[in-house]
């Protein structure tokens, strides 16, 4: 048994025989020629060859992964057509008096190498379809004319990287999933693999080329980028297992895909999805969330060496609302500290950090900070809908700070002439039992209540939620929060706010009718959640 | 000789995609069309590679011009495609 490990771009799990890719590369030699006139004409033809064969598989791809993810074999076509890379071709031939398919190759390496210089990863894998198209173009100088094998057996393809072209050239129906040694995950290979939910693994190492045989029993999991060769009986017993489990789930999620949210007896509650980065966006929009009840504007901080900038902000959000196009977006402004720590924030090291300087508390101390991150929040408002949530409330004084502090970026937003949407919903987080307990008076000041069952455990119970040795004494369901839970669900609708719950408990399916019965109106939970939720949700009945 | 200023939006500024959509447009024209990438380099904008070799981001200004016989009706055109993808 050996195991290797690359990234996994399409989550799914596959077993069965390897088949290591031929590619049929010819190998390019430098040869003299005389007549120069006639290796161009080679050219021509080869390229008319090449635009055939690629307009072939541009129709399949269109059939088979769809108009966005074909269009790539179209530039492939006007790349072979480019004015830059033809004048290159005959000014090799005519110039070194050299056969066709060493200018084509010499070409080919000069483009590649330019877009491998560039700067930006995007455009550096763009050297792989310059490569492509060249050694299409000189395979169609050939003989054979460059057309692929085949056969009827499925298999698992492992290669060292995998054109474009070559990838939907694959006949789908026998191909169990995708493996190969190099490769980026913004490589078109790895677009199209998850377009057509083939599950793939790229990046794997060259030594796997080597390892593995033609027919080995291969297990391939792409939620794990994990490959297995020549795996033992019980490793299969359980990678069947989980295989059976994942497409379980892929059924019930075709099954309930667009369906909405509503109990049996007509009650109509909320799915929404918890994430904590712009790359969480196509996970929350695979698993059909109705919106972002939670989005976590941390990472911004986390991931950078100095407080980012408004501009950066702004673009980040702006890049959520239009993805989830005129879905509910709720973004919860800066929640560090206790747990979450950041150098550049320079905090005091505090003997007790949940009790401490985080979240809100660090907003209204430093304003500064507050400011520039609401100022990119309301920038971004006018691209879609967008809620505002903040953490950590205990005070009615601490809202009418935030209010001030909302009304004066809208203000100079205002005056400065720069848009900013007019009905963006202003929330608070309710965590603490002090927000719970006047959740009365703090109704009235907002358009929501989220409820973060994590931190309203900890403080409720008294239980520090780093501390694993507590967790006998930590009961999720304690009455105490449950009765927090529901005083202010109707503190909420009896002041005309909504309110959700993005905790853990959100998930808890053993809840979900006790919480739909207190009137919640939104559950925010993890993408993999939302429809095993919506399945529970449609299951119960309110009315008994 | 008509020219065009914008600033790139796009998060991910003149990739092939839009790339390729400029060139067919461009090579419908008799006009020569250069993009220029402010700061740096220009390109014909009917060459492909060309284009794609500029490594246009977001943020970075661009300058289009168009000179001949058709340069309003390319003008319209390419300041038209550029607006609504880039």
């Amino acid at each position: 048994m050996l195991q290797f490990k690359g990234k996994g771009v399409y989550s799914a799990i596959a077993i069965g025989a390897a088949s290591l890719f031929k590619r049929q590369q010819a190998q390019v030699r430098r040869k003299h020629v005389e007549d120069t006139q006639s290796e161009i004409t080679r050219v021509e033809s080869a390229k008319q060859k090449a635009i055939d064969q690629l307009s072939e598989i541009y129709e399949k791809a269109l059939k088979e992964v769809g108009e966005t993810n074909a269009q790539i074999f179209e530039i492939h076509m006007m790349m072979l057509e480019d004015d830059d890379y033809n004048e290159s071709i005959q000014n090799i031939i005519t110039t070194q008096s050299v056969n066709a398919e060493y200018a084509v190759a010499v070409t080919a390496d000069n483009f590649s190498e330019m877009f491998t210089a560039m700067d930006d990863p995007y455009m550096q894998a763009r050297a792989a379809d310059v490569k492509d198209i060249s050694n299409r173009l000189i395979a169609c100088m050939g003989e054979d004319g460059g057309e692929a094998d085949s056969g009827s057996e499925k298999m698992i393809v492992i290669a060292d990287d995998l054109a474009p072209s070559e990838t939907v050239s694959l006949d789908k129906d026998r191909v169990l999933a995708f493996v190969t040694a190099g490769g980026s995950s913004n490589s078109h290979t790895a677009i199209l693999a998850r377009n057509m939910n083939i599950p793939a693994v790229i990046g794997v190492g060259e030594e796997i080329l080597k390892a593995v045989k033609d027919g080995q029993t291969v297990v391939v999991n792409g939620y794990t980028g994990e490959i297995t060769v020549e795996p033992d009986e019980e490793f299969i017993a359980q990678a069947k297992a989980k295989q059976q489990e994942d497409l379980h789930k892929k059924a019930l999620l075709q099954e309930l895909k667009g369906k909405p949210n509503v109990t049996l007896d007509g009650t109509k509650v909320n799915v929404y999805a918890n994430i904590g980065g712009v790359d969480g966006i196509g996970a929350v929009l695979a698993n059909d969330a109705g919106g972002i009840g939670l989005f976590r504007s941390e990472f911004l901080y986390l991931e950078s060496s100095d407080y980012p900038t408004e501009e950066e902000q702004f673009r980040a959000y702006k890049r959520v609302l239009e993805s989830m196009a005129g879905k509910k977006v709720i973004i919860r402004t800066l929640d560090i500290g206790a747990d979450k720590q950041i150098d550049y924030f320079k905090l005091e090291k505090e003997d007790n950090p949940a009790l401490g300087f985080r979240a809100i508390r660090i907003c209204l101390t430093r304003p500064q900070i507050f400011e520039t991150q609401l100022r990119a929040l309301y920038r971004a408002s006018v691209y879609g809908e967008l809620g505002i949530m903040f953490p950590m409330i205990t005070s009615v004084s601490e809202l009418e700070k935030i209010k001030q502090a909302c009304d004066k970026v809208k203000s100079d937003l205002a005056d400065e002439g720069i848009p900013f949407a007019q009905n963006v919903e202003i929330g608070i987080m309710i965590e603490t039992p002090a927000a719970a307990v006047i959740s009365d008076r703090l109704a009235p000041m907002v358009d929501f209540f989220s409820v973060g069952t994590n931190d309203l455990t900890q403080y409720t119970l008294a239980c520090d939620r780093q501390n694993a040795a507590l967790e006998q004494f930590v009961d999720t369901h304690h009455e105490a929060i449950l009765r927090l839970i529901e005083m202010s669900a109707k503190n909420a609708h009896a002041n005309g706010a909504w309110i959700g719950i993005c905790g853990e408990l959100a998930a808890d399916l053993s809840l979900t009718e006790t919480f739909l019965r207190m009137g919640i109106d939104e559950l925010s939970v993890s993408p993999p959640f939302v429809l095993p939720l919506r399945d529970k949700i449609r299951s119960l009945d309110l009315s008994k | 000789m008509k020219t065009f200023n914008y600033t790139i939006t796009d998060a991910v500024g003149i990739h092939a995609r839009p790339a390729g959509k400029l060139v067919k447009l461009a090579k419908g024209f008799e006009s020569k069309i250069t993009l220029e990438k402010q700061g740096g380099k220009s390109a014909d904008l009917t060459k492909l590679m060309a284009v794609m070799g500029l490594g246009v981001k977001c943020g970075d200004n661009i300058i289009v011009s168009f000179d001949g016989a058709d340069e309003q009706a390319a003008f319209d055109a390419v300041t038209e495609l550029i607006k609504a993808e880039l």
